[in-house]
């Protein structure tokens, strides 16, 4: 469930201030996907978030959910609709994490016990142990788990639509990870509409499905998918933010599995070295790759001296990274090891097939001749 | 007569004023409370409000009571009214400054999010930020119970109930017989009233303020 938001010629001014925080915006966010607003502290992320649930009324222009004025609606029932996480969480301390996570369902009037099946499943999604965690009080939380049951007490009405402003803002890196990981679980399960605020360019690539760039005023710089946005950034200034080393970002976008794995010359641990270096010198190939009884990877050996094999350090799954795969490469000193679900060999990814997909990329996304 | 065997011999007339007395100042604290929470609820979300309110409550308070009671007797005559204004017009000032220091003091994040999840501005206020500034609001209703129970004893002047009586009785007969057992009997009735007062508020903030916002 999720509904399309459409924002028509959308102004704001606070009062008081001359020029207006948000300027003439108009974009389309489609059902169903994450659109990231980023861009420099101050330009409007947040005034613009704000009046898509009227927290901050328009002072000009239209806001439409699946192509209903949303200034037709009384604000109170429309807030009620659409999940809204922010980035100190917001939870009520005098209230227990089950009760908070309660509070829309009660306002809508779901009956008790519908709520309060409601309240543990939520709680399972985003990773707490509801017999746990129900009956503490935020207080008595970690700034992590306050995050993961704000975004608990967002969804727990199930709203087709999300409004984040910087949820991960305020926890430590790793934690942010976490987070960041376990949102994009979420949503290839729930497949909302979700409007996610932030400053950090890296958080909006892993996240959005689509990016809007925004300049002073909201206004709208490049709006696209991470991919196209890291292969050509529509100008300086969104190439300022796009930082140093797009080309190695672009490859936290790419799987293992989207590119072509090249074969090893594959050997039993318990295969004679003699007869593993005849194949190795036959095929022409350096190392070759020792299997154990159930064909997980154990060892390279050597065209030379085959009976000394190195270990296999690091190696990566179909669902890794490219990014994951060059750092395994480079700790490796050569191809990554591909491994499947129950850690057996599949096939290695090798420099030239990384450096073949950054290629096709730029590629599908160059400017057309102009 | 030693004090005791006064108290003794007076024991069923003294309970009758403690009794008086707690009452008349717990009715005023309550109505205090109502009015007081009300205007700090008109007013705190308006820095110029909040100082107006709390100056004007503070200047209440700076009239000696006496004084108070007295210009009172020409508008509202003897007894009980004059006592009731003048009782509910003290406990005002730490109940609004409690209130509306308590509901300012309620995280903007937290009011944020009540909003945007969809809370009605009186659904957010009564809901969560008068909970989250009740044991401030809780304290000022204290420190006005206090004050009250010495404030009641001068009603007596106007006529008022409680134990004011018995220590004004006490201070105009001065030298004859018992006087002074009368003066203290009362005295020392509502300071045992005052801190048997001040248990209950104990009490009562241990079963209404959530576990969630107890400092413990
Ligand atoms: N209530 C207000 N009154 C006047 N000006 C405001 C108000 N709220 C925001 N502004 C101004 O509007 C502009 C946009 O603010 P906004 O909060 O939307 O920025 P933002 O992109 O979310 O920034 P940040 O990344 O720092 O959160 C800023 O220049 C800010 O000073
Ligand atoms: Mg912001």
């Amino acid at each position: 469930m999720a509904s399309e938001i459409e924002l028509i010629d959308v102004t704001k001014r606070y009062p008081g201030v001359a020029a207006p925080a948000v300027d003439s915006v108009s974009m389309t966010i489609r059902a169903g996907e994450i659109v990231v607003l980023v861009g420099p502290s101050g330009c409007g992320k947040t005034t613009t978030m704000r009046m898509i649930n009227r927290l901050i009324e328009p002072t000009s222009g239209r806001i439409t959910i699946d192509g209903e004025d949303t200034l037709s609606l009384n604000p109170d029932r429309l807030r009620r609709g659409i999940g809204y996480a922010i980035q100190q969480a917001g939870l009520f301390p005098h209230l227990t994490v089950g009760q908070n996570v309660a509070t829309v369902p009660g306002l809508l009037g779901w009956g008790r016990s519908r709520v309060s099946e409601r309240v543990d499943e939520m709680l399972d999604l985003v990773g707490l142990d509801p017999a746990e965690f129900r009956d503490r009080y935020p207080r008595q939380l970690s700034g992590g788990q306050q995050q993961r049951v704000g975004v608990a007490r967002a969804l727990a009405a199930d709203p087709p639509v999300l409004l984040m402003d910087e949820p991960f803002g305020a926890v430590d890196p790793i934690t942010r990870g976490n987070l960041q990981d376990e949102l994009m679980r979420l949503q290839a399960e729930l497949r909302k509409t979700i409007v996610f605020v932030t400053h950090d360019f890296d958080e909006a690539v892993k996240i959005g499905d689509r990016i809007a760039v925004l300049g002073p005023q909201s206004r709208i710089l490049q709006y696209d998918t991470p991919e196209a946005i890291l292969a050509n950034p529509a100008d300086d200034t969104v190439a300022g933010f796009v930082g140093a080393g797009a080309s190695l970002k672009q490859l936290r976008l790419r799987r293992v599995r989207e590119v072509e794995l090249s074969r090893a010359v594959t050997a039993r641990v318990t295969d004679e070295p003699a007869e593993v270096g005849r194949r190795l010198v036959e095929a022409g190939r350096e190392y070759a790759l020792l299997l154990d009884a159930r064909n997980r990877p154990v060892s390279w050996a050597h065209v030379r001296h085959p009976g000394q094999p190195r270990p296999v350090g690091d190696s990566v799954s179909l669902q890794s990274t490219l990014q994951d795969a060059l750092e395994a490469m480079l700790t490796e000193g050569g191809a990554a090891v591909v491994t499947g679900a129950r850690g057996e060999y599949v096939g290695l990814v090798e420099m030239d097939a990384v450096i073949g997909t950054v290629q096709k990329l730029r590629g599908d996304h160059a400017e057309p001749a102009s | 007569m030693s004090f005791w065997e006064f108290v003794n011999d007076r024991w069923s007339r003294l309970l009758v004023e403690s009794l008086l007395h707690v009452s008349a100042v717990v009715q005023c604290t309550v109505v205090a409370v109502v009015i007081g929470v009300g205007i700090g609820v008109a007013v705190y979300r308006s820095p110029l409000g909040s100082a107006a309110a709390i100056a004007l409550t503070s200047a209440v308070l700076t009239i000696p009571s006496f004084a108070l009671l007295g210009l009172l007797i020409p508008v509202l005559g003897l007894g009980a009214k004059p006592t009731v204004v003048a009782l509910v017009l003290y406990g005002l000032l730490p109940i609004v400054r409690n209130t509306i220091v308590g509901l300012a003091g309620v995280d903007g994040a937290v009011r944020d999010a009540a909003r945007g999840i969809g809370m009605s501005r009186f659904g957010v206020l009564t809901r969560v930020e008068l909970r989250l500034a009740w044991p401030a609001i809780l304290t000022g209703t204290r420190i006005a119970t206090q004050m009250l129970m010495g404030i009641a004893a001068i009603a007596a002047y106007v006529r008022g109930p409680g134990l004011g009586v018995e220590i004004f009785a006490g201070l105009t007969r001065a030298g004859s017989a018992n006087a002074t057992n009368q003066a203290i009997a009362g005295t020392v009735g509502i300071v045992v009233l005052a801190l048997l007062l001040d248990g209950v508020f104990a009490v009562i903030g241990r079963y209404t303020t959530s576990r969630g916002i107890r400092g413990e």
